[in-house]
């Protein structure tokens, strides 16, 4: 578990936590980027800036 | 071997990768590019004795020239500059295809709305307007009438990034219901999906149903001839049916295969990390 930086709500984590990963809020909806796995670190995921993907 | 793996986020796609560099021994260094600056000689510590580099960068602009650092400090580098150079700009891309000799959509460029709205007109509606730098599908539209034009021409001008400056409109290519995605390897496919929409967009990342897809040979070798064009790599090749065989529409330099790996029996990321110990193991031990 971590807490959400935006609303507090608790975030459930699974095991293979990668640093960089984008996690989803559920209670406020907000994207969480995973700063530090050991232990969990979160915080906003950045927005959208340019062309993302393919 | 050392490996580096270049991103700014970790999606299903990267993670998958990760595992099984990992599960087969190798030791992956993580690189936030975010974290990284860049020397004109020197590589960054993070780099160094890296085997290979496996560019995972989702915005563009990073991908290029990350990429072209890696090769400028002489590390192998997965895709190319080269291949990401083409693969990121529709423009590139269709210029690369068409002189290939290589079936494609035909496409317009014109850079002004007076010029687009004659480029629209010469290929009547519907017909489909894109950006050149662009992804999942967005910002793409579908012009089905006159009005629609002027009113999406208008907007672009106004929305002001230079890239909506370019206006690339294409023929709309009456599928049917569904459009090809092929993971290749050096132009050698290793798995197809159909995704199947009710919308023009047929996009796994919004929402599209995916089949596995049987390829035949005329589209095996497109998907060689393509990979060729553009400098072969880590590709995603996406084809459509038309009544007068396929037409390749896009080539994915940074292509995802999570979807892909739902869609068929075959272990993607496996033969994606085969394919590295291979192809570009073999490099880098010469
Ligand atoms: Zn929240």
């Amino acid at each position: 578990m971590a807490e959400c930086v935006e609303c507090g709500a608790d975030v459930p984590l699974h095991n293979d936590l990668e640093s960089g990963e984008i996690i989803d809020c559920a209670t406020c909806g907000v994207e969480l980027e995973v700063i530090d796995v050991n232990p969990p670190v979160l915080d906003r995921a950045p927005e959208l800036e340019e062309d993302w993907g393919e | 071997m050392k490996i580096g793996l270049l991103y700014s986020r970790i999606r299903k796609d990267e993670k998958l990768l990760l595992a099984e560099l990992r599960d087969r021994g190798h030791e992956v260094t993580k690189i936030d590019v975010r974290k990284e600056t860049f020397d004109l000689t020197d590589a960054p510590a993070t780099f160094e004795n890296l085997d290979l580099v496996v560019d995972r960068c989702l915005a563009t602009s990073r991908s290029l020239y990350a990429t072209q650092f890696c090769e400028a400090y002489g590390i192998p580098v997965v895709n190319s500059h080269e291949t990401a150079d083409i693969c990121a700009d529709k423009v590139k891309t269709s210029l690369t295809l068409a002189g290939a000799g290589i079936p494609t959509p035909a496409t317009k460029v014109a850079f002004t709305t007076k010029s687009a709205m004659e480029a629209i007109e010469s290929f009547g509606y519907p017909c489909v307007l894109k950006p050149v730098v662009g992804s999942w599908g967005r910002l793409m539209a579908k012009i089905d009438s006159k009005s629609a034009a002027e009113a999406i021409l208008e907007h672009k001008a106004t929305l002001g990034h230079y890239e909506h400056k370019v206006f690339y409109v294409q023929e709309f290519v009456d599928k049917p219901g569904r459009d090809i995605r092929v993971l290749a390897l050096d132009g050698e496919p290793v798995a197809a999906m159909a995704r199947h929409d009710d919308h023009w967009l047929t996009n796994a990342a919004k929402g599209a149903e995916t089949t596995t897809f049987e390829l035949d040979s005329e589209a095996e070798s497109l998907v060689e001839q393509a990979s060729d064009a553009v400098g072969g790599g880590l590709l995603g090749v996406d084809l459509m049916e038309t009544d007068s065989g396929y037409t390749v529409h896009e080539v994915n330099h940074t292509v995802e295969f999570k979807a892909l790996n739902e869609a068929v029996d075959l272990d993607v990321p496996a033969s994606v990390v085969d394919w590295l110990e291979s192809t570009v193991g073999m490099e880098v031990m010469a």
